[in-house]
């Protein structure tokens, strides 16, 4: 093993001079996220507007790789004691971050002991219900927030005969949609990325069922699953007899599929709304999206979608002054022109009921029908305790396996039930390890 | 007059191994050390609260079909690869090894998959063979098969272990071309006079001649495929589609990392440290005996 001791001494002399650069009357606050490309942009220039509006603060953003990276990073960052101030925390990382109450300041605390000015009802319940307690507490900032929807092709669906200006509503018309539509794209009628939150978490909440007990476990990490549910069952089967001719294809557990939407080949594709920037990048076809499909014989639906995306978590055990900053920051990202611009420029939705009214008062989604096609599904109905939000731990995890027993199902290796059922108790055990470890 | 330089006591020796044993120290045994005591602990992520529980988390693990299956997951995925990597990098090096034009270049390009790191080899071999997108799995459907690593195990287990095997043939070659070239010439020409044809020369003269070569790339090439093809496993299926290339040690990752299950993972982290230790050792103790140097 050999060492290079030049370059070694360097990274000390380096880091030293590093170490002492920052002047001692502004106080940093570490900002770790997981946007790239045009997102980190929107970041990076949101830190640089706050920094240049006052002189105490300086945010300082720092990229760590993808979601889970970032989470990891954090939570490695508290174990040696130097978390950073804010986190960027992807929604199923949501019930990892609650229950490690030691080591996070919720937001609304926060606020209130900063002495700034903020009213949680001024902000969109459909987005926060997902960061809250059930007391109503927030307990985290959201950033970037999407839905899911259904994107769709529609040169594809005028070949195909069919009208892209009224498209299929309900499960059973997308079916038959697809159908038609395999005779101009042979290789997919229609498919979905992010399988399970698509066909499973979605699908439960915007047809009121819930995906697990207490409130799909916002009421207690003692939840158990029911995503075996007839609904789940019936919607997986579906799947299964549509995949053997592939008027249904799957195309994976993330968004790696998505490409097969813009490069045509899937004329119908349910991800998630922030997927926007890339069709308008790259789909060289006319395309829109239009909310997601539901089952019409499901008493109450469609009820309403819940969200994507990430939040910002306050790490705790830091000093009240940085707290101040924290909080000062959070209210400059509040503020209803930024917003507003967030909203219209990135495709983010926005989080306060004024910069939502306010976007709709100008006319903007008269011509960007498709930015509003979220916010139309997650107001579509005041949220029940089946569709506010989902707190399950380890939901990363879960989501692998839930994935893995679709597989086996759609691969004819397990029927729907059995699989369904099998995705039930293994998630179950999870939940009982992730219990175990939070309720002491 | 004494010209001799004596060192007197144990001091010098014991601090010129210092450096290397500081090393081994602390990269090897202290990191090792606390994978065993984790094994012991149920902890949450944040590491807010500990419980040891003895050996709880292994006997969840052996209760655990899944556990069984990544073994032989591991298993399969381990003998293809270490056979299908040997015998082409063999095969390459007899060939290298004959007096042929552009030797040097054709010996350079054969080294170079080597340099490449294994995360982008699996991002490269997915580019070409993703179902939908991929440049040669859109030629194998023209040609009416039905490539999908999406949702066809087998499919993904001949992808990743075509790029694992193609990442280490490289390896394997180097050091075969070295052992063939340390074959002295005047034994396989004594064959040749005495009428024995290249296939006869080859099996029982060059390739028991081999045999150390073999036998050390073989304990290497089972070390490898049990570590390092993580990054192509985790770029080009990760461990999907129903954990049909999960193997043993992208397990102890994904449980790990995404699961928060810091307990569980370190028990199958031990497990896998015992069990390459136990490979490594039958290796030498057994197989070797039946080398010939």
């Amino acid at each position: 093993m050999k060492f290079d001791r030049r370059s070694l001494l360097g990274a000390a002399v380096l880091a030293a001079s590093l170490g002492a650069a920052p002047a001692q009357a502004q106080t940093e606050i570490q900002w770790w996220h997981a946007m790239t490309g045009a997102n980190n942009d929107v970041i990076v220039r949101l830190a640089e507007e706050f920094n240049a509006s006052q002189k105490d603060y300086k945010v300082v953003p720092a990229y760590k790789g993808s979601y889970a990276d970032t989470l990891n990073a954090g939570i490695a960052a508290f174990r040696a004691g130097n978390a950073p101030h804010i986190l960027q925390v992807f929604e199923v990382g949501t019930a990892t971050m609650m229950g490690a109450r030691g080591a996070i300041k919720p937001v609304q605390d926060m606020m209130k002991e900063a002495g700034e000015t903020f009213d949680p009802k001024a902000y969109l319940p459909a987005i926060t219900g997902y960061y809250s307690t059930t007391k109503g507490e927030m307990l985290s900032f959201p950033f970037n927030s999407s839905s899911a929807v259904m994107w769709i092709n529609k040169d594809k669906f005028r070949q195909a005969g069919l009208n892209p200006d009224q498209p299929p509503k309900t499960w059973p018309e997308v079916f038959e949609a697809a159908k038609k539509l395999k005779a101009v794209s042979p290789t997919c009628g229609f498919s979905t990325a992010w399988i399970t939150w698509v066909n499973i978490e979605q699908l439960g909440a915007w047809h009121n069922t819930p995906l697990g007990t207490k409130a799909n476990g916002m009421d207690g990490f003692d939840t158990q699953f029911q995503i075996n549910a007839p609904l789940f069952v019936r919607h997986l089967q579906n799947l299964m007899d549509l995949q053997k001719d592939r008027t249904f294809d799957y195309s994976g557990r993330t968004n790696t599929g998505e490409g097969r939407f813009t490069s045509g080949e899937c004329p119908i594709f349910m991800t998630s709304s922030a997927f926007f920037g890339n069709v308008r990048a790259n789909a060289k076809f006319d395309w829109g999206n239009t909310v997601l499909p539901y089952y019409p014989d499901v008493a109450g639906a469609p009820q309403n979608s819940i969200i994507g995306g990430a939040s910002l978590w306050v790490m705790g055990g830091k000093k009240a002054d940085e707290y101040k900053g924290v909080a000062k920051f959070f209210t400059f990202l509040s503020n209803v022109d930024r917003q507003v611009k967030l909203h219209t420029e990135s495709g983010y939705l926005p989080i306060t009921k004024a910069a939502y009214e306010k976007v709709k008062a100008s006319g903007f989604y008269t011509q960007n029908p498709h930015l509003e096609t979220p916010l139309l599904q997650l107001n579509n109905k005041e949220p029940t305790e089946n569709s506010r939000g989902l707190r399950f731990g380890s939901l990363v995890q879960i989501r692998d396996i839930w994935a893995e027993e679709y597989e086996a199902a759609l691969t004819g290796k397990k029927t729907a039930k059995e699989a369904l059922d099998a995705a039930v108790s293994r998630g179950n055990d999870m939940l009982r390890q992730f219990e175990r470890t939070v309720s002491r | 007059m004494e010209k001799r330089v004596v060192f007197n006591g144990r001091l010098l020796p014991y601090l010129l191994l210092a450096p290397q044993l500081v090393i081994t120290l602390v990269f090897f045994y202290w990191p090792a050390g606390q994978a065993v005591l984790q094994s012991f602990l149920v902890q949450d992520a944040f590491g807010l609260s500990t419980e040891f529980v003895w050996f709880e988390n292994y006997q969840v693990l052996f209760s655990k079909p899944e556990y069984y299956k990544s073994m032989v997951t591991t298993a399969i995925f381990s003998s293809l690869v270490a056979f299908f990597s040997l015998s082409i990098a063999l095969l390459l090096a007899v060939q290298a090894d004959r007096h042929i034009k552009f030797a040097a270049g054709y010996k350079t390009l054969l080294i170079w998959p080597y340099a490449v790191a294994p995360a982008v080899a699996g991002v490269l071999w997915l580019f070409m063979f993703q179902p939908s997108l991929g440049l040669v799995s859109q030629a194998i459907r023209v040609a009416g098969f039905e490539w999908n690593p999406l949702l066809r195990q087998d499919h993904a287990m001949t992808l990743v272990v075509m790029s694992a095997t193609w990442k280490q043939i490289s390896y394997n070659f180097l050091f075969f071309l070295a052992g063939l070239q340390a074959i002295p010439k005047s034994v396989i020409e004594a064959a040749a006079i005495d009428g024995a044809r290249p296939a006869r020369r080859f099996w029982t003269i060059i390739f028991p001649l081999l045999s150390p070569t073999t036998f050390f790339l073989l304990v290497v090439n089972v070390v490898y495929v049990f570590f390092d093809t993580f990054g192509i496993i985790d770029a080009a299926t990760q461990g999907g589609p129903a954990k049909g290339t999960e193997t043993m040690v992208y397990k102890v990752y994904s449980d790990g990392r995404s699961g928060g299950d810091l307990g569980g993972s370190a028990a199958q982290s031990v497990v896998l440290m015992v069990i390459v230790i136990a490979l490594t050792a039958i290796q030498f103790r057994y197989v070797e005996r039946k080398v010939q140097y």
